[in-house]
């Protein structure tokens, strides 16, 4: 009978866990939300995608690294978030030479690590050599390539650092020079990978180059920007709080953050909803006409400095036909897809450069037009559809890009009477394939580091890293590197980028198909975090309405 | 035991074969000829589809977009405008077969080398069963996408894939089980009446441990089904347009407030299949308990 | 018995070096370095990392240099995230992972076996139907669409429970311990009502009841020993899938698990924290399988005094 008891108590247990469970329901059944505390004390609850890779300024590379990295550093300058315009940061000022060659930085006195050591123009010319050093690895040292020698420190060639452009005039000066008049280099300036570290707390736990040491974590960590790192919980949060050193303090109107790395889309979106979030890091498709109906709509959707396109392989056939790839492009309804698949979140694009990108309009080349894209696949052999070898569409796992696909496949299949094969493949080998270019046509994505169209045309280079479609033409070349950067004026460089621009489009070794928007859901109760074209968050413009709640 | 089936044992003692019987015994269990009835409609449907279904696979109506159920599209439409009924017509045609194939597969590795295990003992045993250790712990992921690479992305690798993972546990049961017959008097006097083991194996062993079995194939057909979706995530199984329930059902969970319809109507034929297997195992379990019927 | 575990625990250690041999080469082998990116990564800058991380040595000479790494216990440096060790990452995965399938389990075992034992009783009858079907819901509704269903109903529309997290809000581990668990339910209601019908017809049972023992004591001190057999077979496998099969939960949770960190690492081609995942992993599936082939001899009365009789 005893051993009956023992046998019993696996039910009991059961009972047992259900009633503690039950309990547990009525208890949190008044739970204030996330949003509702944080409103109160000041804490901003973010969506942030996924875990960050790191918070080292010169190791990581990715959008959600960058949104804590900017909490806890800060550049030479940073942006006005409503005109991306440049705002001091660490240097109060600045003087750019007549022949835009030398930028002078005058740093202010009162900018200050978070353990109280003062920021000087030395840990800027220190930083910079990590950056750039070879060892480091660092995947973005090409944003300091307009530095002078820049480019051969990065690369092996010049080993002695003291010959690269930037020098420190004393505590508090530091001077650039630069290769060529470079009209974004401010805006460089406010990238993470341009960021100082704190010299003493790197050596503390190993080489200046090391990518591995625990310099970053909670309790280690010295930054000079408005936050400190307070609590870094692997896959759950990261929580930074108001910083006592930082020298515009008094503007910090938030007394904390907490990063959330919310992986999966739906999950974040349903944090939100109840109130855990005070926004997300994106919404998921599907819901954005449910939202986008609501009456005073936390949904927000503005212009991304990104394209997104379909790469041709122009080394293989048949798209090494121009014919065959200017009637692939012309046979795609680029509204009709934005309207029905994309529910109308994004802008169709007819070039690789997103429109207005600091004023510059892409040419328009081509039309939806499917006479003439008939007409073109004819004149290369294949009227109607008619000996078409087959096409092979490669795309990295994703529902949106899953949808595109099938509704495109359907398009040329109406259209052109061709048959397209759609072959996802799992990221890092969908990366393997467009590097080896063993793919006919593939999926690609490009987002803008700086604004600017030379960013987004300097991609289709020759021996562009990221050209990926065999196309080169000598003469876009020289438009790019040699008359661009020399132009008198914004209008003549503009010119010449749109007549390269041009050029590019009638080769047509891209099929653009949209420009990117940022997608938030934004809580009605945070205020100062406008939307703009680099998705840029400056926390020190960002309030929250305590007085929210009672408003309702 | 209940009474039913002691007519049925009865019954079974005229019988001529063993297989005889158990479906004479079989025809009496209504809900398993019911389930029977189920799954072959569905096999039926799906070899039919492509001259039976509504609409074609791939057509599209972006305008319309998604759309509940109406006169047109019985089962409403997804967001390309494509009918969903035809969209589950054909994913049943793979699902049906990624299932029973990639079962089978996982069956015959899973209970034979599980037999063997069992029966051999010893360090045969020892050796058999650590390998099965170590399949279990290998990366399946990185397994999948290495196949890929090396021979490309084809049905037949789908099936080896799923088969590779499931016969494992199959394996494990199937030992057990026949460790614990092993030591029974049947197999005792098989032994030494000097039949072969493989002899023992196929005619006394497997038919004696077949209830657990039937139960865990039937339910690792419908496992199978949602395993060949995370594999098309991996770029191995269908491609779009293609499609599978799997793959309908993980889409419709994505838009499950939205579009319900899009995950109800999958998922339905995906548990009617479940259902019908498992009243059929139970059927075919009862029918084939050996044990009663030799009483 | 202790010599049975002895050489079990002998033997698999040839198990777990050839798991980290295969592993080993097999994440080189895959397409996509760990350090390729989105935007191309400059040849300089891939093989200074690469030097970093020691992939410049010839592949035979890092298998040494790992193998020597993980005699002192030490599985590495993550190439994802630089600065945390595979060691840390497991330790701050595995209690939150173990935890999330200790409950699952027991909820399966829960809803699973008393559906299984109770359906066994009177088969074919509604009492046989009724509890089954329920704890088939479990698999026809997989995790991934399970755990937005009770989100949405229990934490949306009655917001009785939170939506994700884990330990942080009262409450926020129920769900996830029913999704999860609900999948195993199934299972081991089918294989412990299967096994107790096998038993329930035997000799032994038999004898049991013209002992004029009441029916409750025969299933309870005589029928769920043997037909628990084939659920304990199941076990030892099912934990520790539970544990690399909990990753759509934790995602959908967001509960910081180890399953996350081991598919992501995959994804990532994070060698280092493939290898010393699937190295953990290994050793977990080797004592869970051996611990469930212990209580299944100890359940077995013939196989019990093969192995010594003891327990």
């Amino acid at each position: 009978m005893r051993l009956c008891a023992l046998r019993l108590s696996l039910p009991v247990l059961v009972v047992s866990i259900v009633v503690s469970g039950a309990l547990s329901l009525t208890a949190c059944g008044d739970r204030e939300s996330n949003v509702v505390q944080g409103n109160r004390a000041g804490i901003l609850h973010a969506g942030n995608g996924t875990e960050p890779q790191g918070l080292d300024p010169h190791v990581v590379t990715g959008v959600t690294e960058s949104n804590i990295v900017t909490a806890l550093f800060e550049g030479l300058v940073t942006k006005n978030p409503y005109t991306l315009e440049p705002e001091p940061g660490v240097a109060q000022r600045w003087d750019v030479s007549d022949d835009g060659l030398t930028i002078t930085f005058h740093l202010n006195p009162a900018a200050k690590w978070s353990n109280g050591d003062p920021t000087t123009a030395q840990d800027f010319v220190w930083s910079w050599q990590r950056a750039l050093n070879p060892a480091m690895g660092n995947q973005y040292a090409y944003m300091l390539y307009p530095v002078q020698n820049a480019e051969a420190y990065a690369t092996g060639k010049l080993d002695d650092f003291s010959n690269v452009g930037v020098k420190a005039l004393d505590d508090h000066t530091l001077q650039v020079r630069l290769n060529a008049p470079t009209p974004y280099f401010l805006q460089l300036m406010d990238h993470y990978s341009t960021y100082a570290v704190h010299r003493p707390t790197i050596e503390k736990f190993g080489k200046a180059t090391d990518r591995f040491t625990p310099w970053t974590h909670a309790g280690n960590l010295v930054g000079n920007g408005p936050f400190t790192l307070k609590e870094w919980r692997l896959n759950r949060r990261i929580i930074v709080e108001k910083s006592d050193t930082y020298w515009d303090k008094d503007r910090v109107q938030l007394s904390g953050i907490e990063f959330y790395p919310a992986e999966n889309i739906s999950s974040e979106e349903r944090m939100f909803r109840v109130g855990q979030l005070h926004y997300s890091y994106t919404v998921p498709l599907d819901k954005i006409p449910v939202y986008r109906a609501m009456e005073d709509s936390p949904y927000v959707n503005a212009p991304y400095l990104g394209t997104y396109f379909y790469l041709l392989n122009t080394t293989k056939p048949p798209l090494d036909d121009v014919r065959v790839r200017q009637a692939l492009s012309l046979a795609v309804d680029r509204e009709r897809l934005n309207n029905t698949v994309l529910h109308g979140t994004n802008v169709p694009a007819y070039g690789i450069t997103p429109p207005g990108t600091l004023g510059y309009q892409p040419p328009r080349v081509f039309d939806y037009d499917v006479e003439k894209a008939r007409k073109l696949l004819a004149e290369a052999g294949y009227p109607d559809g008619a000996g078409w070898p087959g096409l092979e569409l490669t795309y990295n796992t994703s529902e949106s890009h899953l949808k595109i696909a099938v509704a495109l496949q359907q398009m040329w299949k109406d259209a052109l009477n061709i048959d397209v094969t759609l072959a996802n493949q799992e990221w890092k080998v969908y990366l393997d394939s467009i590097d080896q270019m063993s793919f006919q046509m593939a999926r690609r994505g490009w987002i803008g580091d700086y604004v600017d169209p030379n960013n987004f045309l300097d991609l289709f280079l020759c021996d562009g890293g990221n050209n990926n479609t065999g196309f080169c033409d000598p003469e876009y070349d020289d438009m790019i590197l040699q008359q661009a950067p020399r132009a008198a004026s914004r209008e003549e460089r503009y010119r010449i980028f749109n007549a390269a621009e041009t050029r590019l489009m009638e080769q047509m070794p891209i099929i653009p198909i949209y420009t990117y928007t940022s997608n938030h859901l934004v809580h009605p109760s945070v205020k100062g975090k406008p939307s703009n074209l680099m998705d840029y968050v400056n926390y020190k413009y960002i309030s929250l309405d305590p007085d929210w709640q009672a408003a309702q | 035991m209940s009474a039913p089936l002691i007519t049925d044992i009865a019954q079974a003692e005229q019988g001529t074969s063993l297989w005889r019987d158990a479906w004479l015994r079989l025809r009496r269990n209504r809900l398993a000829v019911l389930g029977l009835a189920v799954l072959c409609f569905f096999v039926l449907v799906a070899l039919l589809t492509p001259w039976i279904a509504p609409y074609g696979y791939a057509q599209q109506n972006l305008e319309l977009g998604a759309t509940p159920p109406s006169a047109a599209h019985w089962l409403g439409t997804d967001i390309f405008g494509r009918d969903l009924l035809t969209q589950i017509m054909y994913g049943g045609r793979v699902s049906l077969a990624v299932g029973f194939i990639a079962t089978a597969v996982a069956l015959v590795i899973g209970v034979t080398w599980g037999a063997i295990a069992g029966y051999a003992g010893g360090k045969l045993d020892a050796a058999m069963m650590r390998l099965v250790d170590i399949l279990y712990a290998l990366p399946f992921m990185i397994f999948i996408v290495l196949l890929m690479v090396v021979f490309g992305r084809n049905m037949l690798l789908l099936f080896l894939a799923i088969g590779a993972v499931e016969w494992l546990t199959m394996a494990r049961i199937m030992r057990s089980q026949v460790q614990s017959l092993r030591q029974q008097e049947f197999v005792e006097a098989a032994i030494s009446l000097g039949l072969s083991p493989a002899t023992i194996i196929r005619r006394h062993l497997v038919p004696n441990a077949l209830g657990p079995i039937i139960v865990y194939t039937t339910l690792t057909i419908p496992s199978v089904m949602l395993l060949e979706a995370f594999l098309s995530f991996l770029g191995l199984g269908v491609q779009p347009p293609q499609t599978s329930w799997g793959l309908l059902i993980s889409y419709g969970a994505e838009s499950l407030e939205e579009y319900p319809w899009l995950l109800l109507y999958p998922g339905l034929a995906l548990t009617l299949t479940l259902f019908s297997l498992n009243f059929l195992g139970d059927g075919l379990r009862d029918a084939l308990d050996v044990r009663g019927a030799k009483d | 018995m202790w010599r049975f575990i002895g050489f079990r625990v002998l033997q698999s250690i040839p198990v777990i070096l050839v798991v980290i041999t295969v592993t080993f080469f097999l994440v080189r082998l895959a397409p996509g370095g760990p350090f390729s990116a989105e935007k191309a990564v400059i040849p300089e800058v891939k093989a200074a990392l690469e030097a970093q991380y020691g992939l410049n040595l010839p592949m035979f000479q890092q298998y040494l240099a790992y193998l020597g790494d993980l005699a002192h216990g030490d599985l590495g440096p993550s190439f994802k995230y630089p600065g945390r060790s595979v060691n840390e990452l497991i330790a701050a995965g595995f209690p939150v992972t173990a935890e999330l399938g200790l409950y699952a389990l027991l909820v399966a075992i829960g809803i699973g076996g008393i559906a299984g034992v109770v359906a066994s009783l009177r088969p074919n009858t509604a009492q046989d139907y009724i509890p089954m079907s329920v704890a088939m819901i479990g698999i026809c509704v997989p995790s991934l669409l399970m755990g937005p269903i009770l989100i949405l109903v229990f934490g949306i529309y009655l917001e009785w429970l939170p939506v994700s997290g884990w330990g942080d809000i009262p409450g926020d581990k129920i769900l996830p311990a029913i999704t999860l668990g609900s999948t195993y339910a199934a299972y081991i209601a089918r294989l412990s009502r299967a096994g107790m019908l096998e038993v329930m017809s035997q000799d032994y049972i038999r004898t049991a009841r013209a002992k004029g023992l009441p029916e409750w004591q025969v299933v309870v001190r005589h029928a769920l020993r043997g037909g628990m057999i084939p659920v304990v077979a199941f076990l030892g496998p099912a934990f520790a899938g539970l544990l690399s099969g909990s990753f759509v939960v934790e995602t959908i949770f967001q509960i910081p698990g180890l399953g996350r960190f081991y598919v992501q690492a995959a994804f990532n081609r994070d060698y280092t924290m493939i290898l010393g995942a699937t190295v953990f992993l290994a050793v977990l599936i080797v004592v869970f399988n051996l611990l469930s082939d212990i209580l299944a001899a100890w359940m077995n009365p013939r196989l019990r005094s093969q192995y010594g009789g003891g327990a």
